[in-house]
């Protein structure tokens, strides 16, 4: 029997994440690609952290951030009436900022190789920045767009160290596959443990292969296409 | 139009250029790295200068002292990038329509319609621009920038690429065209021919700075004489009249505008009675001081010395047959024939030293 609970908080959780990171992360890239500010290297080390910082590190921070005792914290509890650790808003936050490179990367990498003659005509004929980017950067970078929404999509489903940090193990709040199998392995309940470790695995899989097999036009090549 | 600019480049390259464009053809002239692009770009607001102004009739689109730079995309400029810069995942109808979306629809089909048209590129209109020639992209890329009905339209070495057929159809297409909007064109090259053969006006530049300026004539006339010569390749060009096509002979008549003289040149597709340029190197025109005979040169001149002055180890001197000759000689040569100022004087011209200018 599967255990439904997590598996559906998992997904909402990726989902509202990519989401955010969509609404973040694409201004941040296309910033990033295109500023000639001398010190935007800070910015890009400080998107970058996440990878390289222990899960462990990452999640104490947040979760001093967004505590009872900081500011974000407080000004959320007076609108909200309650804390941020420990609910799903509060793993919400910390997945953004724990999944930001994996969206933000790829995205900058796509702009950047972009023809800058391009945007250059495109504002020449007149068009704002904001239909440059929408007619012009967008499209011909979608291959990366889309690998930057996989990866953080993929990375979401999977992360433990930082949701049990700042999310603990809430039944239906911040219980996420990732933790279930965790508790189940504890409690030596192997079986269960399997069932949700090869769907998280089954699922990785396939969302990476499709976005590879889209990125590199394995299609054209594919023996069954003719 | 009026452009002031400087712009600081790097510690060892600064641009200075200062000059008017009236409509038609202005080309800028100059060898790579003389700060054309650079020039171009300050003028469409992709780079910034450091000071001077720049205006189209009374529209300023920037001035450092009044603190004005238009935004690049409301100064109505049209702009051919040495690349073209045609969106790859547009449609030729996509590209063409991209700088006019504001327009509503029918007012963009008609506008479309006509440039397409003019640039006889209807049949493509469905295509992307990697399924379609370098020729045609030139076109495509030509229809989409004045679609837009800039003010100024700038080309950055545009037809490089292609072969002197494709080259001049297009060339004639853009001619057309402006001979109905009169627009200023800015036309960047390092190819002389190019830019003696189409200017109204030409623009030496070089090492960022504009060396000589006006009508072809006048700028081979100018102060900077012999650096402009260098860059040029030729020190003497004359406006010429076809006057009769000797096929057989592959050469034409040419008559000389200002001395009625026909030169005999190498046969090009030029049709009788057509305008053509003639260039000539001041080393390639042999002078005499009687008249020559038995030479298998087809064309000689009479003439008197006006001018003759050192310069190095050769001599220059100017000949006066109705129009101004510029020769090189050696001083030996200058002894021998014992020339002096007031001396009347044969020119002897080989007609494949003539070469016409064209585009």
């Amino acid at each position: 029997m599967l255990a439904w609970g997590p598996i559906f908080l998992t997904l909402r959780l990726a989902l509202v994440v990519c989401c955010v990171l969509i609404l973040i992360g694409m201004p941040l890239a296309s910033w990033l690609s295109f500023t000639t500010w001398r010190w935007k290297f800070l910015i890009e080390s400080v998107v970058a952290l996440p990878l390289v910082l222990p899960p462990t590190v990452l999640g104490f921070y947040i979760l001093v951030a967004l505590g009872s005792q900081s500011p974000i914290g407080r000004w959320y509890r007076m609108l909200s009436g309650h804390g941020l650790p420990f609910t799903f808003a509060g793993l919400a936050i910390a997945s953004v900022i724990y999944s930001l490179p994996f969206m933000v990367q790829p995205m900058t990498a796509a702009f950047g190789q972009i023809d800058r003659n391009l945007i250059d005509a495109s504002s020449i004929l007149g068009a704002s920045r904001l239909r440059t980017f929408f007619r012009i950067v967008l499209p011909l970078s979608l291959s990366g767009v889309v690998t930057g929404i996989v990866l953080s999509f993929a990375h979401t489903l999977g992360e433990f160290g930082v949701v049990l940090m700042v999310g603990g193990n809430i039944p239906g709040a911040t219980e996420t596959i990732s933790i279930a199998i965790y508790d189940n392995v504890q409690a030596l309940n192997y079986a269960a443990a399997n069932r949700m470790a090869l769907l998280l695995l089954a699922f990785s899989f396939i969302t990476l292969s499709l976005t590879y097999a889209l990125n590199r036009r394995v299609w054209d090549v594919w023996p069954l296409h003719r | 139009m009026s452009v002031a600019v400087a712009r600081r480049v790097s510690s060892a390259f600064s641009l200075q250029a200062e000059f008017e464009a009236g409509p038609g053809f202005t080309m800028i002239l100059g060898p790579s790295g003389g700060g054309k692009t650079t020039l171009l770009n300050c003028v469409a607001g992709l780079a910034r200068p450091d000071a001077g102004r720049i205006a189209i009739g009374d529209r300023v689109l920037f001035d450092k002292g009044a603190g004005i730079d238009a935004p690049v995309s409301s100064r109505r400029l049209g702009y051919l990038f040495q690349n073209l810069a045609l969106f790859p995942h547009l449609t030729v109808e996509q590209n063409v329509q991209y700088g006019i979306a504001r327009l509503d629809a029918p007012e963009r089909e008609r506008r479309m319609n006509s440039l397409l048209e003019s640039f006889r590129i209807t049949h493509l209109r469905g295509r992307k621009p990697a399924e379609i020639s370098g020729g045609e992209r030139q076109r495509v890329a030509l229809a989409r920038s004045l679609v837009t009905d800039p003010a100024v339209l700038l080309l950055d070495e545009p037809l490089t690429a292609l072969d002197t057929s494709t080259k001049s159809k297009i060339l004639d297409d853009l001619r057309q065209w402006n001979a109905e909007h009169r627009i200023p064109i800015l036309y960047v090259t390092h190819a002389p021919e190019e830019a003696f053969a189409l200017g109204e006006r030409v623009i030496v530049m070089e090492a960022g700075r504009v060396i000589a300026q006006g009508m072809p004539q006048q700028v081979l006339k100018s102060p900077r004489h012999e650096t402009i010569a260098q860059i040029v390749g030729f020190e003497n060009v004359f406006d010429a009249t076809v006057t009769a096509l000797m096929e057989a002979q592959g050469t034409m008549l040419c008559r000389l505008r200002g001395n009625h003289l026909d030169l005999e040149v190498p046969l090009t597709d030029a049709a009788p009675g057509s305008f053509v340029r003639i260039a000539v190197r001041a080393g390639d025109i042999m002078m005499a001081s009687e008249r020559p005979r038995g030479l298998s040169a087809r064309n000689t001149f009479e003439g008197r010395l006006v001018e003759l002055r050192r310069a190095g180890v050769t001599v220059v001197a100017m000949v006066d047959s109705g129009v101004t000759f510029e020769v090189h000689l050696t001083p030996g040569a200058v002894e021998e024939l014992k020339l002096a100022p007031g001396k009347k004087v044969w020119l002897v011209l080989k007609t494949y030293s003539c070469s016409l200018v064209e585009a």
